[in-house]
């Protein structure tokens, strides 16, 4: 059972959950704190990883990374800015329809910019790999598992004990209630916006030495994570760490032992099943409403 | 959820379905009847056949989206299943075409029903977000069952429609064909929202609540009206693999989806002309668009947030607004 190619693939699976987990957050995000599904999230995933293929040339790869990072949570918090917050006021269905336009838009202004070459660039170790109980792991494997327990643990922190975090919860939770008390749900969202491109963005910035970035890759990562998101429970922080993980490691494990050719749906059988089994996700609270 | 949606528009729910008269219809598909005539090449005759193609499509998804207000985000993905059953039917089981434009929408129905039963009875966004992984499923099918679909080189030697001995396959009979399909889903279209179930549909889309309170079977219906949507769609598919004899899978990508829900919402969601106006936009701006070819899905995007987020009513409601304000007949 514990053979190399086992945990060779458990290692990748839990690296591209990583990933997945961090998209998954930003979606959760914007859910909690509009009530609508952002189709823009994978595109900042893209910008991530192909605005760091920008930077590369001119500084070392960390820089890079932390510079996209940077310059997508800025588009996160221009698209709030720009086009939600004038709408802000609109019913989630038409929120989300929003965002379709704004997917598509960013996408296109990135293809115009940038081309449309996959672009790549060397991992944070460079193309170096270690041995794991005779394993053969890339090191940018281990800094993405790195990357995602450490930014996991800030986000608990920042959501669960501090003075913004709070008030952002408060924000989501009753927006008028949260008004009174002088928190202000225009605020609210926008650092919305800027957070979830931020988990965005990172997660493109560090995934594109892996796999690849270019312009039409964003939709594609955005929607197996929002696969995760829901397996682990829509809107829940912890639901996204363990859907992300959980959906990385059986979509590696049945592309390595089943099919390559049907990898790419299992995510979203996964998606059909859980919303039929239990729509709230495993870690969701039973508040789905039946007509 | 779509009451904000639509409630920005001041018309009354009777006077919006008054563009649905059946003179302008009848009117308007007379005049359609002249293109193959005077279309300068057979490019063009065939660009109409594919316009009364995407009227199906964005037509099934503005009655899903606009007048029930539910999300379908895998209308290509029916599509190809429409268009992948009757070419695979008639390339490869030698069936007759016509054989397979039946087969296609009651296949796309069951499909519907399976993703619909679980999840429309959930109130909120799941049937989008079902029908988002339904898309990629059914994607990822068509390129990986290469023994039936034919793989990523696409399903080749579809044959083209034949009537009495004619053969629909040149362009300007498969217009005429296309044309009665979509004049006759327009006609349904109209005589559905003109009934007492389309009222219905209209407060179910309203609120959900209260429309079950006025005894509207709001499962029933939306469940009904999504294997509808969804088997219009597969009509178009069927249409679109015996007029190209070939289907490919990027053609009905979930990109493709989200493509459809734009034309739909630009055109007008919930209004009886949305759909034809969102067909036409669909069908020409590409044309239009060809040497600045990259520039499309940022015209596309910018006019997603535009008319959704300024002119719920798109298209139509602009024109409906213009028609009104010269004092003529809507």
């Amino acid at each position: 059972m514990l053979d190399a190619q086992f945990i060779q693939l458990l290692l990748a699976g839990l690296g591209t959950g990583g990933i997945y987990a961090m998209i998954a957050v930003g979606f959760n995000i914007i859910f909690k704190s509009t009530g609508a599904l952002n189709f823009a999230q994978g595109e900042w995933v893209m910008m991530g990883g192909l605005f760091a293929a920008v930077a590369v040339s001119e500084m070392p790869v960390w820089q890079a990374c932390l510079l996209a990072t940077a310059a997508v949570t800025l588009v996160g918090w221009l698209s709030d800015r720009i086009v939600i917050r004038p709408l802000r006021n609109h019913a989630p269905l038409t929120l989300t329809l929003v965002s379709v336009g704004l997917a598509i838009a960013s996408k296109s202004l990135v293809m115009l910019t940038l081309g449309k070459n996959p672009q790549g660039y060397p991992g944070l170790s460079g193309a170096r790999k270690f041995e794991v109980l005779g394993a053969h792991v890339d090191a940018q494997t281990l800094w993405i598992l790195a990357i995602t327990v450490v930014l996991m643990l800030l986000t608990h922190v920042f959501f669960a004990h501090t003075r913004y975090g709070t008030a952002l919860r408060a924000a989501c939770a009753n927006p008028e209630a949260a008004a009174l008390v002088g928190i202000s749900h225009r605020g609210a969202i926008a650092a919305s916006f800027a957070l979830a491109a931020l988990y965005g963005g990172l997660a493109g910035a560090i995934i594109t030495p892996m796999t690849l970035m270019s312009y039409d890759s964003g939709a594609m990562l955005g929607f197996k994570a929002f696969s995760a998101a829901m397996l682990g429970g829509l809107g829940n922080l912890y639901g996204a760490l363990l859907g992300g993980l959980l959906l990385g490691v059986l979509e590696t494990s049945i592309g390595g032992y089943l099919t390559t050719q049907f990898k790419d749906g299992v995510a979203f059988l996964v998606l059909l099943l859980i919303l039929t089994v239990r729509p709230q996700g495993i870690l969701g609270r039973p508040d789905v409403v039946k007509v | 959820m779509l009451s904000k949606f639509k409630g920005s528009s001041k018309t009354p729910a009777v006077a919006r379905s008054a563009g649905a008269s059946l003179r302008v219809l009848g009117l308007t598909w007379l005049i359609l009847a002249v293109w193959p005539l005077v279309a300068p090449n057979d490019y063009l005759v065939s660009l109409g056949g594919t316009f009364f193609i995407n009227l199906l499509l964005v037509l099934s998804l503005n009655l899903l989206v606009g007048y029930a207000g539910q999300v379908s985000l895998a209308h290509a993905g029916f599509f190809g299943l429409g268009a992948y059953t009757s070419g695979v039917l008639s390339a490869s089981l030698g069936w007759s075409p016509w054989a397979g434009l039946a087969a296609a929408p009651v296949l796309c129905a069951l499909v519907a029903l399976f993703v619909g039963i679980p999840t429309l009875r959930l109130r909120g966004h799941y049937l989008a977000m079902a029908t988002l992984g339904l898309n990629a499923i059914l994607s990822v099918l068509f390129v990986g069952l290469v023994g039936i679909t034919g793989g990523p080189n696409g399903l080749i030697g579809v044959p083209s429609f034949t009537l009495a001995g004619w053969d629909l396959g040149v362009p300007a009979a498969f217009f005429f064909l296309a044309w009665t399909v979509a004049g006759l889903a327009m006609l349904g279209l109209r005589n559905l929202v003109q009934a007492r179930a389309g009222r219905g549909l209209r407060a179910l889309a309203a609120s959900d609540i209260a429309a079950a309170c006025m005894g509207v079977p709001v499962l029933r219906y939306k469940l009904t009206v999504f294997a509808l949507s969804a088997a219009l769609a597969g009509v178009a598919g069927s249409l679109y693999v015996h007029q190209n004899n070939y289907a490919s899978p990027e053609t009905f990508s979930f990109f493709n989806s989200v493509l459809l829900l734009v034309m739909a919402a630009i055109g007008g969601l919930g209004r009886y002309w949305g759909g034809f106006l969102g067909a036409l936009l669909f069908t020409a701006l590409p044309e239009l668009m060809r040497s600045i070819h990259d520039a499309e899905l940022l015209v596309f995007g910018v006019a997603m947030i535009v008319v959704v987020g300024y002119l719920p009513a798109g298209l139509a409601g602009l024109l409906d607004n213009r028609i009104k304000r010269r004092g003529g007949q809507p």
